[in-house]
């Protein structure tokens, strides 16, 4: 909301005049739609189209660092070359738009091309899929000494917005982490912190015609906690991303929602499909107005199959939802595909395979119809630890 | 829509060494009950008749045709509305103001038994009405917190099992953040306060109908006032499946020269109920506001062409019983005609509640407007 002081009425001198004209604040909400914006009936079409029934998001935006990570894992070097060659094992699967809609990337990827020349933003144009660009530039410790972030990348973000539109971006993307399950987490601070980064990101986004994943993820993590808190945190932090976004005008019919599906603590026993499903819609039916399109739920550590179980129990639970209620997977859709490559030609075809595989099952999930087999079935939980002060790179 | 609730569970102090904040516990006593109660009153075809005038508008609406107001005309009138046989079909609650509540028929029976018969629960306005706002330009407060929690619980032993609070906004008169703040405060804390009596509350911030902003200016204001409301409902710990919201449709203002038809009316107040509400909220229960009983109704009927995450419903007082009084004139051999009159327009009511309401078989009486300048409940 943008207070707007109401010019007092009376100039005239005098206290009985001037307190006879009482100027007040006014409630003015000047959302995006009632300011003939060019972008909002785009950003609304572009989010149907991402959030429609059977699709769901690659999140393959991690940053240099964190790739390197991955590619050292199964043995190859973290080189520009490398990196992109592993987007272009995921772009170009062939048949890969019947499942996905959208694809998340870091900027580095967003101007890379395939062997042959093409831009990866035209290959995935021409699969059906959404360029998406990682915007955030990563996450910074906040004092208190409980471990809690916020997220940068607000300096300069108009202008960055503008440049990844022109190169193909149609939405973006921006991490927040609110981390539980310690004494005194999380403190006002970073809800209010995280919920604002996200706000003025979304706000920042839609000016500049990009569509915004707005992500507040309340993190899985040590203790045992239990899902229970993990639920009723979560509707602190998301009624706290809302009014936010509601007081800056960002148009709700173009955002698209990541948030975390409610689980217990890692020291906590994992908790089954059904009470996963029945915690998570509860807390989403009681977040998130229908007016969002699109639920994309992240992996956040969870293996390649119980991101596909507790996506499909959470249609099984919700069939009539207002919103989709889909996946933006990273780790889910990438941990076996990785592992398969391996950076070896010879297992190109095979490692596409897989990623095609588990993008279908996490398509069926998400229309309440996988019935399994799941095609990489027994893994283990996928953790990445927090990295902070990345600066975007 | 009910989901199967589990209790918020406190949190174990864990292991020596590792305190953790307590996740905080909402009195979880009477849950169940108040998803059942706001799930009863949202049915398929039903909706809430609302009859908790205060007794000095009430005498305004007697004084209309002629009628004294004393506590007997008042009692006949009340016991007109509920004994109309039948209602239960189309009314599935009902409001009424403290007196009503323990008045009784003319042979003796309990309205509230009288009601818990026909089907229809009943429900009890709370609040202690609105008073001017401070450092404002002429806004209002609403007033009701204090002892309300005392209230609520000998509403509840009465038999009442929802509860009602009036707040407005004037866009006229701002309407400044301050006055919205309030609106929203008190709404909040009357509803968490309702719940841990067992009542569920509808939360009702109507934005008036006077002035002469156009369609626009009402989709911006209602949508600030929800989300404050909701905003301040969160803070509250207020549990969404178990209270009923009671908005203003978004028109434009009864002197702005652009007026809206049924699908423009439709078209605005879905998009602003998509935007501000959670799917987890069971019902919304629209306020007539000064809208004819036509308008009403066949507003409601657009908004009801396909399906919402939510029951789309009204909550008429006006919109109701314009025609039933009119019909009444305080004469006993009138009664059955304004019975059936009032039974007319819940069924059109309750037809427009499915999308599927006719609006060839009206006569003239339901049309006529019912906006009245500065109107003071």
């Amino acid at each position: 909301m943008q207070a707007k002081m109401q010019a007092p009425r009376s100039a005239v001198s005098g206290r009985a005049a001037a307190r006879s004209r009482v100027s007040t604040t006014k409630v003015v909400c000047r959302a995006l739609n009632s300011m003939e914006s060019p972008y909002a009936e785009e950003l609304k079409k572009t989010a149907a189209y991402i959030s429609q029934k059977g699709k769901g998001i690659l999140a393959s935006d991690e940053s240099n660092a964190t790739t390197g990570k991955r590619l050292e894992s199964v043995g190859v070097e973290n080189t520009e070359d490398n990196r992109r060659a592993w987007r272009e094992l995921l772009y170009t699967a062939p048949g890969l738009g019947q499942y996905i809609s959208g694809a998340i990337m870091f900027e580095e990827t967003l101007y890379q091309k395939a062997r042959d020349g093409r831009q990866f933003v035209d290959i995935l144009l021409a699969q059906g899929i959404y360029p998406g660009i990682k915007v955030d530039t990563g996450l910074q410790i906040l004092p208190g000494g409980k471990g809690e972030t916020t997220t940068q990348g607000l300096d300069g973000l108009a202008d960055r917005c503008k440049a990844y539109r022109k190169q193909g971006a149609r939405f973006a993307k921006w991490r927040a982490v609110v981390k539980i399950g310690e004494a005194g987490c999380p403190s006002t601070t970073a809800v209010l912190e995280n919920a604002h980064g996200l706000a003025r990101y979304a706000q920042i986004c839609q000016e500049n015609g990009l569509v915004p994943i707005v992500e507040p993820e309340v993190t899985l993590g040590p203790g045992d906690y239990s899902i229970e808190e993990t639920a009723f945190w979560s509707e602190r932090v998301y009624s706290h991303v809302m009014r936010l976004l509601n007081e800056y005008g960002v148009v709700l019919e173009g955002i698209l929602l990541k948030p975390n599906m409610c689980l217990p603590g890692l020291d906590a026993p994992v908790a089954p499909p059904k009470l996963v499903a029945e915690v998570t819609t509860r807390t989403m039916m009681r977040s998130i107005p229908p007016a969002v399109p699109g639920i994309h739920f992240l992996s956040g550590g969870m293996s390649e199959e119980e991101s596909t179980l507790n996506l499909q129990a959470l249609n099984e639970a919700c069939p009539d939802a207002p919103w989709a209620l889909t996946f933006s997977y990273g780790r889910a859709l990438q941990s076996s595909t990785l592992k398969t490559w391996a950076g070896k030609q010879e297992n190109w075809d095979a490692a596409q395979s897989i990623l095609l595989k588990l993008a279908k099952a996490n398509s069926e999930a998400s229309t309440g119809s996988f019935k399994g087999p799941h095609p990489v079935p027994g893994g283990g939980r996928i953790l990445q630890a927090l990295r902070t002060g990345g600066a975007g790179k | 829509m009910a989901l199967m609730m589990k209790s918020s569970a406190s949190l174990k102090a864990v292991s020596a060494g590792r305190s953790r904040r307590a996740v905080v516990v909402r009195a979880t006593k009477y849950d169940e009950e108040l998803i059942k109660t706001a799930n009863t009153v949202a049915s398929k075809g039903r909706g809430i008749l609302a009859m908790d005038e205060s007794n000095a508008t009430c005498g305004k609406r007697l004084d209309s045709i002629g009628v004294e107001n004393t506590e007997e005309n008042r009692r006949a009138y009340r016991e007109l509305l509920v004994t109309a046989p039948g209602l239960g079909q189309y009314i599935s609650g009902a409001i009424l103001f403290e007196e009503t509540l323990y008045q009784s028929t003319k042979s003796g029976k309990k309205f509230v038994d009288v009601m818990k018969e026909q089907n229809i629960v009943p429900g009890i306005k709370v609040d202690k009405g609105l008073v001017p706002l401070s450092n404002t330009n002429g806004e209002s407060w609403c007033m009701g917190l204090d002892g309300l929690d005392k209230r609520c619980a000998e509403y509840y032993k009465a038999g009442a099992r929802f509860a009602k609070w009036r707040s407005v906004v004037s866009i006229p008169h701002g309407p400044s953040i301050i006055a919205a703040r309030d609106c929203a405060y008190g709404l909040a804390r009357y509803a968490a306060i309702a719940q841990n009596a067992g009542l569920v509350p509808i939360v009702e911030p109507e934005v008036l109908l006077d002035g002469e902003h156009d369609i626009d200016r009402c989709l911006e204001v209602q949508e600030a006032i929800w989300a404050e409301t909701f905003k301040y409902m969160a803070d509250n710990k207020v549990m969404f499946e178990g209270i009923l919201l009671k908005p203003a449709m978004v028109t434009p203002g009864a002197d702005c020269k652009n007026k809206a038809g049924p699908a423009k009316v439709a078209e605005y107040t879905l998009k602003m109920l998509r935007r501000r509400v959670p799917p987890a909220v069971p019902g919304i229960m629209f306020l007539s506001g000064g809208q004819s009983e036509l308008e009403s109704t066949l507003n409601l009927n657009a908004m009801n062409q396909s399906p919402n995450p939510w029951h789309v419903s009204f909550s008429y007082a006006r919109a109701l019983q314009n025609t039933v009084l009119k019909t009444w004139q305080g004469k006993p051999e009138n009664v059955q005609a304004a019975q059936a009159a009032l039974l007319k327009r819940a069924k059109a009511n309750s037809d427009a509640q499915q999308g599927k309401y006719d609006a060839s078989t009206e006569g003239k009486e339901a049309a006529q407007g019912m906006y009245e300048k500065g109107y003071v409940y």
